[in-house]
């Protein structure tokens, strides 16, 4: 074994890709097993491998940790993401709850029928734009630093900029509102770890497209039709 | 002001009953403000109270603190429930995690529309039996000691209780293939801040009925 992480997932985003951009913000080297394969996944499940019989499942440290929430958590309170105290903490447990939600709409996307994808867009950006860049535009202008908590660099900073880049991707002037938010992008995406993350060539995943979709419904046998909820 | 949490919810469980247990399980006295109209909801999104204009909300310790997982991972950590370290805190976040995962399927189950609910319910109950249940029985089982993690009590054990007993509300039988569950169950519930709070007028709610579901709807989504 290496030593180094190792992710589990499909050869896309999902839930395992907020868990690529924390661990290259902290410049840790990972690797990558991709399911393709239903006999893979099945081959993980009977090794006892997937505690809730779900990916994503990441190797680190002995454990194989499982539950993205679980995952993150951990990698930022062993890399120094999680602020310094209870109350930062607290702070950058909000915030991510906010852009964990706002993401949410975004990862159901790829597997809405195209009538429903239509109305979805509509909601990802209402909501970007009316409930969520408000806020981490406002934190950002009150306190006038560099960072979302503790004018240090934490977790919050990276899900916030992945948020930013994924809307912006469905609709691309989102952030012509948010001075703030816009300077925020650009000064989290010089980060010469993020820089890196952000260059061709690196571990982030591209948007989903259709063979995503059809890899995680083949893989998982979820052939059910997804509702937004 | 008491200087006791205050809670801002509706008068039901939802999203905050998993935060009343972690309180009163750690022997937290805590007050509660309850939506009641739609004006109720709008006058706390007004006065900026609610970050994402969204309950649950929590008065605690000079915040205002919403995302149920935020506000319960403050308390856990604030009253020892969190484990003694990373490692611990690691796994009690996996437990839960799942238990949050599971606890949102018998939330949704209430909402779902009359020709799909059977169905909803047989997934529902699968999941606690088959995928959820099965991990912390034998959790139990291998190390034998009386709570999930780190031998002492924590937030895992706390909700863990929580999901067995509302499992127990739709299936009474639910745990009849886990026998350390069961165990686990009459020990935990016997905690004596947690006794105190399964007793009758504690702050515990009752289960949501779909008469409850209803006026909330008319009120809020009007």
């Amino acid at each position: 074994m290496s030593g180094k992480p190792k992710l589990y997932y499909f050869d896309g985003r999902g839930k395992m890709e907020s868990i690529r951009w924390l661990l290259a913000a902290a410049g840790v080297e990972f690797e990558e097993e991709f399911l393709e394969t239903r006999d893979q996944y099945e081959k993980l499940l009977q090794g006892g491998s997937l505690m809730f019989q779900q990916v994503p499942m990441v190797e680190i440290d002995g454990m194989r940790m499982v539950q993205t929430r679980a995952i993150l958590s951990y990698i930022a309170a062993k890399y120094n993401l999680y602020g310094k105290d209870l109350k930062e903490r607290a702070l950058i447990d909000t915030y991510i709850g906010g852009t964990d939600d706002l993401m949410g709409f975004i990862m159901i996307f790829p597997f809405l029928s195209a009538e429903d994808k239509e109305k979805q867009l509509a909601v990802i950006v209402q909501k970007a734009t009316s409930r969520y860049f408000p806020v981490y535009e406002k934190v950002l202008k009150d306190h006038g630093q560099g960072f979302l908590v503790g004018n240090n660099f934490s977790w919050a900073d990276v899900h916030l900029l992945e948020a930013i880049l994924m809307v912006e991707e469905k609709k691309s002037d989102v952030l012509s509102g948010f001075p703030q938010l816009q300077a925020f992008k650009a000064r989290i995406s010089s980060i010469p770890t993020i820089k890196k993350f952000l260059e061709p060539g690196s571990q982030r995943k591209p948007v989903p497209d259709h063979k995503y979709v059809e890899t995680v419904r083949r893989v998982l046998r979820m052939y059910y039709d997804v509702k937004a909820n | 002001m008491s200087g006791k949490p205050r809670l801002h919810y509706f008068n039901g469980r939802g999203r905050m009953e998993t935060i009343r247990w972690l309180l009163a399980s750690a022997g937290v006295e805590f007050e509660e403000s309850f939506l009641e109209k739609k004006e109720d909801l709008t006058k706390l999104q007004k006065d900026g109270s609610l970050l994402f204009q969204q309950v649950p909300m929590v008065e605690i310790d000079g915040m205002k603190l919403v995302q149920t997982r935020a506000i319960a991972n403050y308390i856990s950590t604030k009253y020892n429930l969190y484990g003694k370290d990373l490692k611990e805190r690691v796994l009690i976040d996996m437990y839960v995690e799942g238990m949050f995962d599971l606890n949102e399927l018998f939330l949704m189950y209430i909402v779902q529309p009359a020709d799909k609910k059977e169905e909803y319910f047989a997934n529902m109950m699968n999941k606690a039996e088959n995928r959820y249940f099965p991990v912390f029985e034998k959790v139990l089982k291998d190390h034998g000691k009386d709570f999930l993690v780190g031998n002492q009590l924590s937030r895992a054990d706390v909700q863990l209780l929580e999901l067995i007993l509302m499992a127990e509300e739709y299936k009474p039988d639910v745990l009849a293939n886990f026998p350390v569950l069961q165990s686990f169950k009459a020990r935990i519930s016997n905690i004596p801040a947690i006794k105190k709070f399964l007793q009758p007028g504690s702050q515990r709610k009752p289960p949501v009925t779909e008469e409850d579901l209803a006026k909330a709807m008319k009120i809020f989504r009007s």
